[in-house]
């Protein structure tokens, strides 16, 4: 069952969830319908499978809706989603064709909602073709887009501007654009299956499901199999480790249905682990929450080694679960991790085996990491924080232009 | 006899929406352009989102421009100077403003080179749309005062304690203000206009207030 929002006062404290409603209540009423590409897999679909309730239980009519797309327009749709993260691809006049035809086929069966219109990522972002006048329009960019190939954000520029307010995760990702920027960050549902706490006995029955041994240290990666979040460097980076420190590595992900690239990826992880025994590369339905909370409570050390990164929930996860995380200084991690304060950044395979080898052997340093970085999640990483940003977000589009907004009681 | 104020008090919560305005520095000389430019809105935005936003660090350094400074551009004596201005006594903003200006280009003057942040660590300005509402909550006596404050949100807190200063002026606060003049309790009002911000969490801050207040409650005197 869904939890309310008063179950989230243990964690926060009943102030804030009482102005949660309070901001509700200026919202009340109110329509929004959040639309995005996969219903499950990734940190959007999670976001939103939490979120929804709880914006209906401040007071919105909240909805949320799917797009529907074909193999070739998600080949599309990766490929714009590499080339936003900076590889050099160009979108061809065929990719285009695919972009705008699955929009339209979607249009004639999706209504629009005429009040706060809120597109996630940029599969369904020509959907606002079909937005009435009057509608508050809001693009959410959960994509690290701080230095895009040029074509790529040349596509989606003039679609960006139809929208009043465009969201990212991270300061760096904001561009010159004539509309307002908005800083979210994403969050974390401390009650999901995937972050509340475990019995030993749930986490014991999947390290030994997965023939890991629970007497030796675990580094673990937990991350879609996507050549961005760099599975490859983590397993040289373990063998660096090896020639000193006895670990076992495990790269763990489930697949989201609008990435075509996972299979590729985990064939090539299987390949450079060999036939090495303490590298596991294990592959799970997108639904597997619990089994990836267990996981990553039964690590020593987690990863992630991303090369690029939108904001990187799956650290967040891992901070929350007072974990001592060793991650990639991209996209939003440096948000969540101040080095050496709340955990580790890194830039190089050379250095995470450094930090690895550090954390293993020093349990004391690694522990404070971890519980420092559980805090920081707590006053700014939660589901809380994040549906309050929201609700401030959709009042301010009635007060285009203003600093100071006094809500009246 | 319990004291009962004439006028309650009602507590109000200041929240922001965070806007990312466009503009980046890389270096001292980026900053300083910048920040005379901005909306004062901004700088309120970077010298008072650190007191609520990182409720768990402290010390940690009282606005964004000392971080930057220290963490990025590794001039760690210009980020103790920035680190160091009192941020919540300045009664206006553009007080604020050209105190860090001024601070920054005393810095620069002795300066031949300029270090730059390296690609992606510039300092991003942003802004932030304030949202100031009621929470509903309010106290008329001593008593009412100390639950209230056991459970209003940080953010009620920080507003009525530190950002008064910008509204009401002087080196009072709301709280201070309302305790010394609704219920006479001035040693207590003294004790609180003396709270520093800088070396207590917004918890521990709170915490600080209750136990401030439960001796009054008790009968006793100030501390």
């Amino acid at each position: 069952m869904t939890p309310t929002l008063g179950a989230y006062a243990p964690f926060v404290g009943s102030g804030t969830i009482e102005e949660l409603r309070l901001l509700g209540h200026h919202l009340r009423g109110r329509q929004v319908q959040n639309i995005n590409s996969t219903a499950v897999g990734g940190g959007v679909a999670e976001i939103l499978t939490r979120m929804i309730p709880l914006l209906r239980e401040v007071g919105l009519d909240a909805r949320w809706d799917v797009i529907h797309g074909g193999e070739a327009f998600f080949a599309v749709t990766k490929k714009l989603h590499n080339a936003l993260h900076g590889a050099p691809l160009e979108l061809t006049p065929q990719d285009a064709e695919v972009f705008r035809d699955t929009t339209e086929e979607n249009l004639r069966t999706l209504e629009l909602c005429d009040d706060l219109l809120f597109v996630h990522d940029p599969q369904p972002i020509q959907l606002i073709t079909a937005a009435r006048a009057g509608t508050r329009r809001i693009w959410r960019c959960h994509v690290d887009v701080s230095a895009p190939a040029p074509s790529a954000w040349e596509f989606l520029r003039p679609w960006i501007e139809r929208y009043q307010a465009a969201v990212f995760s991270a300061p760096q990702f904001g561009h010159a654009l004539p509309i307002d920027q908005v800083l979210i960050a994403p969050s974390i549902d401390p009650l999901a299956d995937k972050n509340r706490e475990l019995d030993p006995g749930t986490i014991e029955a999947t390290v030994q499901r997965l023939g890991i041994d629970p007497a030796r240290p675990l580094v673990t990666q937990v991350s879609r199999f996507d050549r961005l979040k760099d599975p490859i460097g983590c397993i040289e980076a373990y063998r660096l480790v090896r020639r000193y420190s006895d670990c076992q590595l495990l790269l763990v992900g489930g697949g989201a249905t609008d990435d075509p690239e996972g299979s590729a990826v985990i064939a090539e992880c299987r390949e450079r682990a060999a036939s090495d025994p303490d590298i596991h590369v294990v592959e799970l339905p997108p639904t597997a929450h619990v089994e990836i909370n267990a996981l990553q409570r039964a690590s020593t050390v987690i990863l992630q080694k991303s090369l690029r990164e939108g904001f990187g929930l799956t650290v967040t996860e891992a901070l929350w679960k007072a974990k001592p995380v060793i991650a990639g200084a991209v996209g939003g991690i440096p948000l969540q991790i101040t080095h050496k304060y709340s955990g580790i950044l890194t830039h190089t395979v050379e250095g995470t085996a450094y930090w690895i080898k550090q954390l293993l052997n020093a349990p004391d340093f690694a522990r404070r990491l971890g519980e420092n970085g559980r805090e920081h999640v707590r006053w700014n990483f939660l589901l809380t924080r994040h549906l309050r940003d929201y609700l401030l977000l959709f009042l301010a589009l009635d007060h285009p232009g203003e600093s100071l907004i006094s809500l009246a009681p | 006899m319990t004291q009962r104020a004439g006028h309650p008090f009602h507590f109000w919560t200041r929240l922001t929406l965070t806007k990312l305005t466009g503009r980046r520095a890389a270096d001292l000389a980026g900053l300083v352009e910048h920040l005379r430019e901005v909306p004062l809105s901004v700088v309120f935005h970077h010298t008072h989102h650190f007191l609520v936003q990182h409720q768990h660090l402290s010390p940690e350094p009282p606005n964004d421009f000392a971080f930057w400074v220290t963490h990025t551009l590794q001039e760690d004596e210009l980020g103790e100077r920035l680190a160091a201005i009192d941020t919540v006594q300045f009664e206006h903003l553009r007080d604020l403003r050209e105190r860090l200006i001024g601070v920054i280009e005393e810095f620069l003057q002795a300066r031949q080179t300029l270090r730059t942040a390296p690609a992606g660590e510039e300092f991003h300005f942003k802004d932030a749309v304030s949202f100031v509402l009621p929470t509903g909550c309010r106290a008329s006596t001593l008593a009412e005062m100390s639950a209230a404050l056991a459970t209003v949100g940080t953010s009620s807190i920080a507003y009525h304690l530190f950002e008064a200063r910008l509204r009401i002026g002087g080196q009072d606060n709301d709280l201070s203000r309302w305790l010394d003049h609704e219920l006479g309790e001035r040693e207590l009002a003294s004790a609180v206009r003396r709270l520093d911000p800088y070396t207590h969490t917004m918890e521990g801050l709170r915490q600080r207030l209750l136990r401030l207040i439960a001796p009054r409650l008790e009968g006793g005197g100030a501390p």
